[in-house]
């Protein structure tokens, strides 16, 4: 059996920079596990560019960003194993592993750091009437085959979901000399940044349409076609006879992202129901003891950047755990209220030596709003946003002379009011 | 003659509005909260730029491409003419972050470099 102070699960962006600032913090035994054959995770396949304008004060592309990493993950002498899949962290924070080279892997960990990611929703999830057809996949998938496996994998392009990721496919097919025929949304709105909707789409006069959505494949071997369908913006179901035919041999789905919390159910750890990521404290450490939790397995981020920096919280306080220098633990618990759907952290030290800094997501558009911020009832912060979006995190601090007045039990409540 | 474009500088997407003259020399642009959207803004309507990221064709590497950006932004107009020639070049494995794969694409005067490593296999 090995040993490690701390195993990182996951060596893209969080699982990088967990370690790194764990290493920062003092700790040298550090093993980083990772399924895939090289560091970087998903950054690898993330072509574009407009990475690292807020951690690095420059446009990066995806590999690029991932690449700083790895540099300082190699002058580290952080010791990391790839093509490696984790199987299992069992209750005393061994974890299993296999690879090739090693077969399977048992290792004694005082503290696991869980930086898995996200995986796309699949077709199954949608329930999408057709046959099965190949030629369908998911817009990462495309990603991959066209980004680093350098082969295009359709020529005429129906593409469902206008996220960010959905929208960059858009172009990046086009580009390589697929025609791609739409963009269908489901939701009366785009929730892809409204940069990617101009270069990414209207550079190409390629259509969006919104409030529609995929209801049949066709094609027997190969898709040779999808239909498409208005729906209603109240019930979200398609409208009869909105129904039209559009020919195509690929259809790209882009419908969300699902943090991949496997290994994290099975140690029995918490999640939460809105982000589906565990329910962590202000170190992002779950409700079992020396495992903690960054990146968008925790929640999804909207930028590379801000997951670096939540990853090398818990990285600190993977390194803070194992010296023994973790505070007493108090909590108080923090909970979203109306439009802001969570908060992570969802709970805080009250011992905790530093100022938090809580991070929340609303769940629709505001212009001119308040953020409020109230413990036990009682009005604490209130805050003026001149626009609060679903698709972009907001913050707010909590100082430390300000979580020393709490006592344990209490509740911070967030809420937005216009 | 107004033009209402979205800037594409950075995550925000501000609407800015450009007014031009009857000679087509900007005016006056207004709704964008930064000095880089307001030079993006004139640049948009006099002579549109696009940065551009994408692939070349390795030989003998662990991967079939490696990525690639321009060094810096390309005439809009010249996108298509460009993903051709980056698509015709051919670089042999291995390659660093940083290499020029492709000097002075298309004779923009813009090398397009590797934005990452293609280790030989």
């Amino acid at each position: 059996m090995l040993n490690y102070d701390i195993v990182v699960v996951g060596g893209g962006p969080a699982g990088m920079a967990a370690a790194l600032k764990a290493k920062e913090c003092g700790v040298d035994s550090i093993l980083i596990l990772e399924r895939a054959e090289t560091l970087g995770g998903i950054l690898e396949q993330c072509i574009h560019t407009g990475f690292g304008l807020q951690y690095f004060g420059e446009e990066l592309s995806g590999p690029e960003y991932a690449d700083r990493f790895i540099e300082q993950v190699y002058a580290e002498k952080i010791e990391y194993k790839t093509d490696t899949m984790v199987l299992e962290v069992s209750q005393d924070n061994k974890v299993y592993a296999v690879n090739k080279a090693d077969g399977l892997l048992e290792i004694q960990a005082k503290a696991v750091i869980l930086a898995m990611g996200c995986r796309e929703r699949p077709r199954g999830a949608l329930n999408i009437a057709g046959t099965r057809a190949s030629g369908v996949m998911s817009a990462g998938t495309a990603q991959k085959y066209v980004n680093i496996d350098g082969y295009m994998p359709g020529k005429k392009v129906v593409i469902l979901g206008s996220g960010d990721i959905g929208l960059i496919m858009a172009r990046r097919m086009t580009l390589e000399g697929a025609k791609v025929e739409c963009v269908c949304e489901l939701m009366p709105y785009s929730s892809g940044l409204t940069r990617n909707i101009v270069q990414c789409l209207d550079d190409f006069n390629i259509p969006l349409y919104l409030s529609t959505t995929v209801v049949d494949i066709q094609g027997k071997d190969r898709v040779t076609g999808v239909t498409i369908a208005k729906v209603d913006d109240a019930t979200r179901k398609p409208i009869p006879g909105t129904e039209r035919t559009i020919e195509c041999d690929t259809l790209l789905l882009s419908v969300g992202l699902i943090p991949e919390n496997e290994l994290t159910k099975n140690v029995g750890i918490s999640l939460d129901r809105v982000t589906n990521g565990a329910v962590v404290d202000e170190y992002r450490e779950t409700d079992h003891k020396g495992v903690f939790a960054c990146g968008n397995v925790l929640h999804v981020h909207d930028l590379v950047d801000f997951v670096t920096q939540e990853s090398q919280i818990a990285g600190e306080g993977a390194a803070k755990y194992v010296k023994g220098e973790c505070a007493e633990k108090e909590y108080i618990t923090t909970k979203g209220v109306g439009a802001v759907r969570y908060i992570v952290p969802q709970k805080v030290n009250l011992n905790n030596e530093g100022d938090v800094k809580l991070f929340f997501r609303v769940g629709s558009t505001f212009k001119n709003a308040t953020v409020k911020v109230k413990y036990n009832g009682e009005e604490l912060i209130s805050r003026k946003r001149p626009r609060l979006a679903p698709g972009e995190m907001e913050n707010v601090v909590i100082k430390n002379d300000m979580l020393k007045k709490f006592a344990k039990d209490g509740v911070i409540e967030i809420s937005v009011e216009v | 003659m107004t033009k209402n474009i979205t800037c594409v500088t950075c995550p925000m997407g501000c609407p800015i509005t450009v007014e031009l003259n009857d000679n087509n020399e900007v005016i006056s642009v207004t709704g964008n909260t930064c000095k880089r959207g307001e030079q993006y803004a004139k640049d948009e309507v006099t002579h549109p730029q696009r940065s551009l990221a994408t692939t070349v064709r390795v030989e003998g590497g662990i991967h079939g491409v490696v990525p690639c950006k321009s060094a810096g932004p390309l005439p809009k107009e010249k996108i298509f003419e460009c993903m051709e020639a980056v698509n015709a070049a051919r670089v042999n494995a291995p390659v660093k972050l940083g290499d020029v794969l492709v000097a002075d694409v298309c004779g923009t005067g813009v090398n397009i470099v590797a934005t990452n490593h293609c280790p030989a296999k």
